[in-house]
């Protein structure tokens, strides 16, 4: 073979900048998959395991229901976070310092501590105080404030890339602070948090899988529970690894896809 | 215009930018203001600009107190044309609507006729091909001239440029100052802080010269920039003209 058909494998570069055909990537992506397929192919053949997917396939409606459910959470999640996010990145620029720190210190606690503790604490200590009973409530909630706190991190360095230089002009040109915030620095952050976010929206998704602690029927306390009626291992959490991929997927490309639209200097 | 400044102090913490500059100036349509870095020159520029508050002193220009309260500096601010070093630009919008986006929301013009008007004057200066662009697929010079159009735009009072030029290379210098000796020559109003001491003796009317925040010279152009009498002036002029 020819030099030159090999060059279907590979990228050029110039410089900084890549060229991949369309072909190539097409090519790329065929032989990645298929050499993933043969060794995961060669270690389930080798597996000495008796698939027994009509069990499993009679709890169908169990991985519906709860695949719903974990897109149901983690979308009102979502929404709740980025009004916390939103006001704990502001409290880090409140004059008011009681509040500032507040931010501070409730953004460093939950990056700093584990998921499966914060669930655990909010749900038999805080929840429990404030009389919340219902678990989804709480589980979203938790969901909410642990995603919050790095999507306030995310929204802080958006508003930070906009440079003091760009606050000047928008002041040299006659504009208030809230044309400022309006025109100027929202626009920006808008477009400078869309990448990050769909992927921490990617991990919210992930993460609300922990929720099954707590006895949230969602997508994986139900894979399990499957499991636990068919003792079909595989059968029940292939399904599941196949579902959250369902979601994260889209969310990585749609975020891939953001960042390369929004890539202009500054 | 007419310029008077009464004692004006400008600290940043602990740093004295401004140390009691007084001045009195009218008739001088055109002043360039040169120094040393650090003499305060982009400071005083700034207050000029509605930007920076003196801590001690007073500032009427043509007759009226400078404000202090946060609604007319806003105004204040937009009867003015404020040009920087750089970054001027907003690098979301395109040169267009950089243009328009004072006019539209600090001038009170509908979007149509900001639209139009801007693309009248991107076209007088030799801009309109570039109207759709956003500032990072502009030259720096060209990002300059927008920023100088953005400023003419909206009828200022008088234009404030701080270094208009110097984060360019020569070429792009030549074509930003060739069009602020064109607004020159239409006989508008302009206070220029400039490194660039050939242009400043062919715009300018007359002259300051800031060392340490304090006047130690000033007076018509010509007369500071050929006979100074200062040790400090004179030895400035020595260094910066040497190349
Ligand atoms: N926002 C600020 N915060 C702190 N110090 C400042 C600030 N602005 C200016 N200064 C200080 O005030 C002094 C005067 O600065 P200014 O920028 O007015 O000088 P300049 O004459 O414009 O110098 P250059 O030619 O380098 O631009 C400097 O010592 C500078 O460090
Ligand atoms: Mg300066």
């Amino acid at each position: 073979m020819s030099r030159r058909r090999f060059q279907i494998l590979f990228a050029r570069s110039r410089g900084n900048h890549e060229e991949i055909p369309r072909f190539g990537r097409a090519v790329g992506v065929t032989s990645a998959l298929f050499l993933l397929a043969l060794v995961l192919s060669f270690a389930f053949s080798r597996l000495n395991y008796g698939w027994n997917w009509e069990a499993v396939y009679q709890y169908r409606r169990m991985f519906v229901s709860g695949w719903l459910i974990t897109l149901a959470i983690s979308a009102a999640s979502l929404a709740a976070s980025l009004v916390i996010g939103l006001a704990a990145a502001l409290s880090h620029r409140s004059p008011f310092l009681p509040l500032r720190y507040l931010g501070k210190i409730y953004v460093e606690f939950i990056r700093g501590t584990p998921l499966l503790v914060q669930i655990l604490v909010f749900f038999y200590v805080v929840a429990d105080a404030f009389g919340i009973g219902n678990r989804y409530l709480v589980g979203t909630l938790t969901l909410a404030f642990f995603a919050g706190a790095y999507i306030s991190e995310i929204i802080r360095a958006g508003i930070e890339s906009v440079g003091e230089s760009q606050l000047d002009s928008a002041r040299a040109i006659g504009l208030t602070p809230y044309q400022t915030y309006r025109y100027v620095v929202f626009p920006q952050v808008m477009r400078r948090i869309l990448p990050p976010l769909a992927g921490q929206f990617a991990s919210l998704i992930k993460d609300s899988s922990l929720l099954s602690i707590i006895a949230v029927s969602e997508f994986t306390l139900n894979a399990q529970e499957v499991n636990a009626f068919t003792y079909s291992t595989m059968e029940s959490y292939l399904p599941l690894a196949l579902g959250y991929l369902a979601l994260t997927l889209p969310i990585s490309m749609l975020s891939k896809y953001l960042e390369t639209r929004y890539r202009y200097a500054s | 215009m007419r310029l008077r400044l009464d004692g004006v102090v400008k600290r940043f913490d602990g740093v004295t930018a401004l140390d009691g500059i007084t001045l009195s100036l009218s008739g001088a349509r055109s002043i360039a203001l040169i120094g040393p870095s650090g003499g305060g020159k982009s400071t005083l520029l700034r207050v000029l600009a509605g930007l920076e508050l003196p801590d001690m002193g007073g500032v009427e220009i043509d007759g009226v107190p400078l404000p202090t309260d946060g609604e007319s500096l806003i105004r204040y601010r937009r009867g003015i044309g404020t040009v920087f070093q750089s970054y001027n630009l907003f690098p979301h919008l395109t040169a267009l609507e950089n243009v328009t986006l004072p006019l539209v929301q600090a001038h009170g013009y509908a979007k149509e006729a900001a639209n139009r008007y801007a693309m009248e004057l991107l076209d007088r200066f030799q801009l309109s091909s570039h109207a759709g662009k956003r500032p990072y697929e502009l030259s720096g010079g060209q990002q300059q001239r927008v920023a100088i159009v953005r400023a003419v735009a909206i009828k200022p009072r008088f234009l404030l440029f701080d270094e208009p030029t110097s984060a360019l290379d020569p070429e792009m210098t030549a074509e930003v100052l060739d069009l602020i000796a064109e607004l020159r020559a239409q006989e508008r109003e302009l206070i220029i802080v400039t490194h660039e001491m050939g242009f400043a003796k062919r715009v300018a009317d007359h002259g300051i010269f800031l060392g340490s925040g304090r006047i130690v010279e000033e007076g018509p152009a010509a007369a500071l920039f050929e006979t100074p009498q200062s040790p400090e002036l004179k030895a400035f002029l020595g260094k910066v003209l040497k190349y």
